[in-house]
């Protein structure tokens, strides 16, 4: 089968704008979700590891829910199912009047995905250092409190830099998602353009691109923010 | 609110059920053939030959950066090309989870095998052992029994991926109730089912892993 | 039976074994000790070639380990090893650890390498333990059937690398007494150890290693009473004062 190349069909309007406007909306899935993520996930994780049964358990049900359903199924259920289990006025809002509505639900559905594995690695961060140090801690006459704030949870979030950074690899990856609910990020555009254009090898290496660059940028920032930290 | 009306899933279950045999035949497949090419990018890695390592790491990292979506475009695309005639779409998307699933298999029995510790395999090498002896006798079962648990619990992580196959409308579990849904406009039912189904899957098998190597054997 | 000659390694731009010159003779029991740090387990890894250095000889029965024409399987058939961590498989029991190198080096059937192992357990004292796995048994059992694992190739010498530094003090007596019975029975032995009182009754010589190089090779009684160099002078008084 023949191919004929046209790399310069990228450049062209509008197939350009389509791929810049595409990464635009990755990006901005990609960040309000990782926000997200963060924030729902430290609370989890820390939730997971606090002396009262009932708070470990209502952050375990968080957890094993949102990691047992697929991050597709769960963004159908947010974007189709949640608006009519809302009382009327509420449902009616969501439906018509959220701003953004497919970003919204994309950022809000892949961000609690994300806080579940978040919360994860962060209940498994602070086990580890309090582990070794709680014993410690309690023996100098510290209260549980005190040495979370003191101890365990400055030194599990230094030790949570380098997975973390894996997860916002994936929070990256996974922003391609929202194009299922009509969200036109870097993904779907670039196949946007395949359609229109045949040239589906330019069009997915810039998308391909475009995933290795952003990679490559959390992971040197990531790495900047542990060298930050890491002088103890 | 809507009525949740049981009788939509009664009535198109047949559908349903072959829509969760294309799931299984997708896990199957990807499995397979990713635990077997993934063996051996694994042990390519591990090679001392000179340039295999570094075209495997390469191959590693581009596929664990990009999305599952992406690379079934890429393979839906590139598949009669690659193969020099047109192929169906069930086709394309197994050769693209099982590349991509290789990636992940990978890079799990790369880490199994080495965290035996170099120590065992000297003590092997020491017995006059040579470098194959010492893997296939020593190196490897000590290293499959730590792989296990993270092997199985990545084919929990394959179910949850095949459900993409949306993107290329091919008819998996997923795919079918979203056709009854927006059929019938039964959103609710249907992906409350689907929602059901996966979390019923996948918890009980991870909770299954969890216990089956929870005895672990020293 | 042993002879190291000029041996010299690098990490990268540290240099771990400086100008090594020694020899082990046949029956000869030779110790090996210093600071850590000095390169002493690295040259011991090099005589049966698991590590590598970058220049120098160094010999076993006549065979040159550093020539890339030697096939290292071949003559690591010659010499036993013994490792601080005893590096035992853990998913064998004490019998087959024994035998798997019987089986699948020499050739030997199942049923006479398992002889042979029954007959090497009990030699070091474990004849009851050949079914146990390595997790069920003390670090000092687990050690002298790391002993039982090397001998069982008949190598004409035997290596250790600090046999009892990974072991709790009252289990080290049991390991040094089989290494005595060894050395006594007329074993070629190189021993990297901590362990003076061993070096004081079985060894022939002495070697002491610091930074890279050995600055003392003497006979057993004329280092103990007395050392040449004033390192080797400190290092005994710190050593000897427990």
């Amino acid at each position: 089968m023949n191919y004929r190349w046209n790399w310069g069909i990228l450049l062209q309007d509008p197939y350009f704008g389509w791929l810049w406007s595409g990464l635009g909306w990755t990006v901005l899935i990609g960040l309000a979700s990782w926000a997200l993520a963060l924030l729902v996930g430290t609370v989890a994780g820390i939730a997971r590891t606090l002396p009262s049964r009932l708070v470990r358990a209502l952050a375990t049900i968080y957890v094993e829910l949102f990691r047992n359903i697929p991050p597709l199924v769960q963004l159908f259920l947010w974007f189709f199912v949640f608006p009519e289990l809302l009382p009327d006025e509420l449902g009616l809002w969501v439906k018509r009047d959220l701003p953004f509505p497919e970003f919204t639900t994309s950022a809000v559905g892949i961000g609690l995905f994300m806080g579940a594995r978040v919360a994860e690695q962060v209940s498994a961060a602070i086990r580890a250092v309090s582990l070794r140090l709680m014993p410690a801690a309690l023996a100098t006459g510290l209260r549980p409190l005190q040495a979370y704030r003191f101890i365990l949870l400055p030194l599990g979030l230094r030790a949570i830099i380098g997975p973390l950074t894996s997860e916002l690899l994936i929070t990256i990856k996974i922003s391609s998602l929202a194009l299922t609910i009509g969200v036109l990020e870097i993904t779907a555009q670039s196949r946007h353009v395949e359609n229109y254009t045949f040239q589906g090898f330019e069009a997915f290496s810039v998308a391909t691109a475009v995933y290795l660059l952003l990679g490559l940028a959390a992971t040197v920032v990531m790495r900047g923010i542990a060298r930050q930290i890491k002088p103890l | 609110m809507n009525d949740f009306d049981v009788t939509v899933i009664r009535q198109n279950w047949q559908f349903l059920a072959e829509g969760l045999a294309l799931s299984a035949l997708l896990v199957a497949v990807s499995v397979l053939g990713g635990v077997v090419l993934g063996a051996l990018l694994a042990l390519s890695r591990l090679s001392r030959l000179p340039l295999l390592p570094a075209l495997v790491a390469g191959y590693v990292t581009v596929m664990r950066t990009l999305p599952l979506v992406l690379v079934l475009f890429w393979f839906y695309f590139l598949g009669p090309f690659l193969l020099g005639h047109p192929i169906g779409s069930l086709t394309a998307a197994l050769i693209a989870f099982v590349l991509f699933e290789a990636a992940f298999y990978c890079e799990i029995i790369r880490a199994g095998i080495q965290s035996v510790r170099p120590g065992q395999a000297q003590a092997a090498l020491a017995t006059g052992m040579t470098h194959a002896q010492a893997m296939r006798l020593v190196v490897l079962p000590t290293a499959l029994r730590a792989m296990v648990p993270l092997l199985l619990n990545q084919v929990i992580i394959v179910f949850q991926d095949t459900s993409l196959v949306y993107v290329v409308t091919l008819r998996d579990f997923m795919t079918a109730a979203s056709i009854i849904a927006s059929r019938d406009s039964r959103p609710i039912e249907m992906y409350s089912l689907v929602a059901l189904v996966y979390l019923a899957i996948c918890f009980t098998a991870s909770r299954l892993v969890a216990a089956l190597w929870k005895p672990a054997p020293r | 039976m042993i002879t190291i000659t000029q041996v010299c390694k690098s990490y990268g731009t540290t240099q771990v074994l400086r100008n090594c010159t020694a020899a082990v003779g046949l029956g000869e029991v030779v110790v090996v000790c210093g600071p850590s740090g000095s390169g002493k387990s690295t040259l011991i890894k090099c005589v049966n070639g698991l590590e590598p250095f970058d220049t120098g000889t160094i010999t076993v029965d006549g065979i040159s380990v550093g020539d890339r024409r030697t096939d290292l399987p071949s003559l690591r058939r010659q010499i036993g090893m013994v490792f601080q961590n005893f590096e035992l498989y853990p998913h064998m029991t004490a019998q087959q650890n024994v035998s798997l190198a019987q089986i699948h080096v020499l050739g030997r059937s199942r049923k006479e390498a398992d002889q042979r192992s029954e007959y090497l357990l009990a030699r070091v004292g474990l004849a009851d333990k050949l079914a146990s796995r390595p997790g069920q048994l003390s670090g000092g059992q687990q050690q002298r059937v790391s002993i039982a694992r090397a001998l069982a190739l008949d190598p004409k010498a035997m290596l250790f690398d600090e046999p009892t530094s990974a072991l709790d003090p009252e289990m080290v007596s049991e390991v040094l007494d089989v290494m005595q019975a060894l050395a006594q029975d007329g074993m070629t032995m190189m021993v990297v150890t901590h362990e003076m009182g061993f070096a004081q009754r079985v060894a022939d010589r002495v070697l002491f290693m610091n930074e890279g190089k050995i600055l003392e090779d003497t006979p057993k009684t004329d280092f103990f009473t007395a050392p040449t160099t004033d390192r080797a002078r400190q290092f005994l008084t710190k050593v000897l004062r427990h």
